[in-house]
């Protein structure tokens, strides 16, 4: 298959039902809702943009610093600043609306009532996809207690799935014992969909002033630093699991992005690298394309199904 | 569509005591600046993963090139520091809102304390009429010539007496009975709280420049953020230093730090 020479590969893909253009989507919280973002980036080639995560009453977010840079990676804790869904549906959808691309909604929440009120709430939405948040490690309730507690995590999908209307796709934490476990569980209770990994829970000290960087002590880790660790857990769950894994964590270039659908991936997220570059995205879709070509390989299911032992 | 642009350095050395000055050759970008805004610098190559945030100090429109004046406060900027004339960097920018000159005063205060003073020389170039200008170091004066080409009265002030009036700038301000119709101000956060009190009470608009610890600098990411009062309300919600500043009105922001 080496041999040969694929002149115009189909980057398409089919995510729990919605056709994507491309494997290539935006990282929620990195991109905002993409408005900040379309000087640089033509939206209109992206797989899908996956906004910011989205509550239902709006939120401050954390102290500052919010940011702390590590060794080949960075700390946040943004906790998850948003307006609220109100203001998300009647500003970033129209926006996003006037683009060829695909719409996931990040739903955030500190209760299981909280969840099902964003998900109901954009049940009216004109958008494609839900993607559950229930990784985030920089809220003090919610967020991750849901991501690390299998029953909890399978609790509060069978609620949403209840109320919502658009396929759902649940973000995982990477800060379990067994990723796979969890992600049994929420296909179980009805996922459509798993996207991974969440960021890692860190910290960065401050050693001349004797102080965490971070205003909220902790922070969650992500970029380049956080890639194998990415790369084993969503092999594992391609593993595990039927439902389409989108992978993350640390995807810089196409060929990492290969890397990941070489493990099972269906589709990808780019995020820490939109900061770095703000191309990214488009970068690693042309990358992505580029190694298609040279690799032989006319589809993204080929990648997927081309890893040796 | 914008992207990050290659810059090659023309001349970058040490100005002053841990002072770096660094002429990029930006053609797209430098007839564009406002002053006040800044530019995201991408090293090549070293550990750091994210752009560096920097002010721009002025800019020539003649050559093509704009110079950022910083100090080595970190790994970044000590890479920053090691980089050769004729190496390129990547850049991005112009980035945040600059100054909103006021085209009218009769007379403008400009102050600058420490690393904000960069920012205030291609400011002072393009305020009209008389100008006020306090320098507040900690202890030897960098860029002192560069503003002492404007036209304008100069005070400087050292936190050490080792040059001009020894103690804060505000306190050489209020020494000095410092009098106009708008104030611009860059430098670090207390002294920014001082002077947002001082402008308040003599009834100055003042507007002054934040700093905070940013990662994408297009107003995506939300990391950067300050307190910034609600209009008629008695709340305050967050707001991004890179994309909605760096420069607000001293009396929006909330000074609780």
């Amino acid at each position: 298959m080496n041999e040969k020479k694929i002149n115009m590969p189909d980057l398409s893909i089919d995510l729990a039902g919605i056709k994507l253009k491309n494997p290539i989507m935006t990282a929620s919280g990195t991109f905002g809702s993409g408005k900040e973002y379309g000087e640089y980036v033509d939206l209109n080639r992206l797989g899908a943009v996956v906004v910011k995560g989205v509550s239902l009453t709006p939120w401050k977010g954390n102290p500052t610093p919010r940011v702390a840079e590590t060794y080949g990676g960075m700390l946040n804790a943004v906790g998850l600043q948003n307006p609220g869904v109100d203001a998300f549906m009647s500003e970033d959808i129209p926006f996003l609306k006037k683009y060829d691309t695909r719409i996931i909604v990040n739903v955030s929440g500190k209760s299981i009532e909280e969840y099902c009120g964003v998900a109901e709430r954009l049940a009216e939405a004109d958008i494609d996809m839900l993607e559950l948040n229930i990784s985030c490690p920089n809220i003090k309730e919610g967020g991750i207690t849901f991501g690390t507690d299998t029953k909890m995590a399978a609790l509060v999908v069978k609620e949403v799935k209840k109320v919502s209307r658009q396929p759902l796709m649940v973000k995982l934490s990477p800060n379990v014992t067994d990723i796979t476990e969890i992600a049994k569980a929420v296909e179980a209770e009805g996922a459509d969909a798993i996207s991974m990994i969440n960021t890692l829970l860190g910290m960065a000290i401050d050693a001349k002033n004797k102080r965490p960087i971070l205003g909220n002590v902790m922070g969650g880790l992500s970029g380049p630093a956080i890639k194998p660790v990415a790369l084993r857990m969503v092999y594992q769950v391609c593993r595990s699991v039927k439902v389409p894994v989108v992978g993350m964590g640390g995807i810089m270039t196409g060929e990492d992005a290969a890397e990941f659908i070489l493990a099972g991936a269906t589709g990808v997220a780019v995020g820490t690298a939109n900061f770095t570059n703000p191309s990214a995205t488009v970068d690693v879709l042309e990358g992505l394309e580029s190694y298609m070509k040279h690799q032989g390989f006319s589809s993204v299911g080929e990648i997927q199904n081309a890893m040796k032992k | 569509m914008k992207t990050m642009k290659a810059a090659k350095v023309k001349k970058h050395g040490e100005i002053g005591e841990n002072c770096w000055s660094i002429w990029l050759e930006a053609s797209e970008i430098v007839d564009e600046v406002n002053p006040g805004q800044f530019i995201h610098v991408k090293l090549n190559n070293g550990e750091k993963l994210l752009p560096r945030p920097l002010s721009i100090c002025e800019t020539d429109t003649s050559s093509n090139t704009l110079r950022l004046v910083y100090a080595v406060v970190g790994k970044g900027t000590e890479a920053l520091s090691q980089v050769k004339t004729g190496e390129t960097l990547r850049i991005l920018g112009p980035l945040g809102n600059g100054f909103d000159i006021n085209q009218s005063a009769s007379k403008s205060i400009i102050v600058g304390g420490g690393m904000g003073i960069p920012p205030l020389l291609e400011l002072s170039k393009n305020i009209p009429g008389k100008k006020e200008i306090y320098l507040g170091y900690s202890s030897t004066p960098f860029l002192l010539e560069e503003f002492e080409k404007q036209n304008a009265d100069i005070y400087v002030s050292t936190d050490d007496g080792c040059f001009g009036y020894k103690g804060t700038v505000i306190d050489l301000m209020r020494y000095n009975n410092a009098q106009g119709d708008s104030l611009y101000s860059c430098g670090p956060k207390p002294m920014l709280k001082a002077l947002s009190g001082w402008a308040e009470k003599n009834k100055i608009p003042a507007q002054v420049s934040l700093e905070e610890r940013m990662a994408c600098g297009v107003g995506a990411c939300l990391v950067c953020t300050c307190k910034v009062k609600k209009e008629n309300e008695n709340d305050w919600k967050h707001q991004r230093v890179c994309a909605d500043g760096p420069v607000f009105r001293s009396q929006e922001v909330v000074w609780d730090e």
